[in-house]
């Protein structure tokens, strides 16, 4: 009696571990996804009318506007390969509560449109995956920095893939360490493969246009690429 | 009672017994102890557990 009662409760308590770890794969595939791209599109949304209503953006370290939206939010990413309606806020450090909320800013890069390396992370998968596309991204593809008196326009120009210790993807020159810059560049990163920690998808671009917010046309900029 | 014979030998048989009132009472009051673990594991228990798991590093660092 002792030994049937032992392989019950061995049982049930089996089982009741099997559908924890069930509900925490749904957790983390599924719900971090639907409650970030709530967050993340209502900061998109108070940055927008921040940005349309000019509220002057206070500046912060090394010259980049920051904390002028919801969270620290001071800028809008627009990628037309990943969607006409795709937009993400840029949020101030890396960390992983930022990451939650948005694409985060890794704190010492440039800013956006200075010279210099704008360096930032972003989810691959879960949490809203901002970056879940990154790999389709093409020489060319454009990647459209909003702030709140310019819009900045970066051009894809290459992608590697590197172990997660290469931290030199995110110097003012990248891939040169101590290299001093003469243009503006953005570099993108995110994990490789999906669901995986042991690589990192990373993309550079340069800038190839700045244009003041007054003059911001959309439809010029904001094309969809060719196979998108 | 019409218990399975065996019905209490586990912890969910045993918890089916000490609910309250009619089959129908007990089958709502188990959808709501669900909900409750299933809010408690969602709220508070997976966001502490997932930093301790590397499938969402997506920074370059040392």
């Amino acid at each position: 009696m002792r030994i049937r009662r032992l392989v019950g409760w061995t049982g049930e308590l089996l089982m009741t571990l099997g559908v924890l770890l069930l509900l925490f794969a749904a957790w983390q595939l599924w719900w971090t996804d639907v409650a970030a791209n709530r967050v993340q599109t209502q900061i998109v949304q108070t940055l927008e009318d921040d940005f349309a209503r000019g509220t002057p953006a206070p500046v912060l370290d090394n010259g980049i506007p920051t904390a002028i939206g919801k969270d620290g939010a001071f800028a809008v990413v627009r990628i037309p390969r990943f969607g006409a309606d795709y937009a993400r806020p840029v949020i101030q450090g890396t960390g992983r509560p930022v990451l939650a909320l948005g694409i985060g800013h890794y704190v010492g890069t440039a800013g956006p449109g200075q010279v210099g390396n704008f360096a930032v992370a972003g989810h691959r998968t879960t949490y809203g995956r901002p970056f879940h596309d990154i790999d389709r991204l093409e020489d060319g593809d454009r990647v459209v920095v909003e702030t709140a008196g310019t819009v900045y326009v970066y051009e894809v120009t290459s992608r590697e893939i590197v172990r997660p210790w290469e931290v030199d993807v995110l110097d003012p020159v990248p891939g040169k360490p101590g290299g001093t810059p003469t243009e503006a560049t953005i570099t993108m990163t995110s994990c490789h493969p999906k669901y995986s920690a042991t690589q990192r998808f990373v993309v550079h671009g340069r800038l190839v246009a700045e244009v003041p917010r007054a003059e911001w046309d959309p439809s010029k900029w904001l094309t969809t690429p060719k196979g998108a | 009672m019409a218990d399975h014979p065996e019905g209490g030998l586990t912890v969910y048989a045993a918890l089916w017994r000490h609910l309250p009132g009619p089959t129908w009472a007990r089958a709502l009051l188990c959808l709501v102890l669900a909900f409750v673990v299933v809010a408690v594991c969602f709220l508070w228990v997976f966001p502490a557990i997932s930093p301790l798991l590397p499938f969402t590093e997506s920074t370059v660092g040392p």
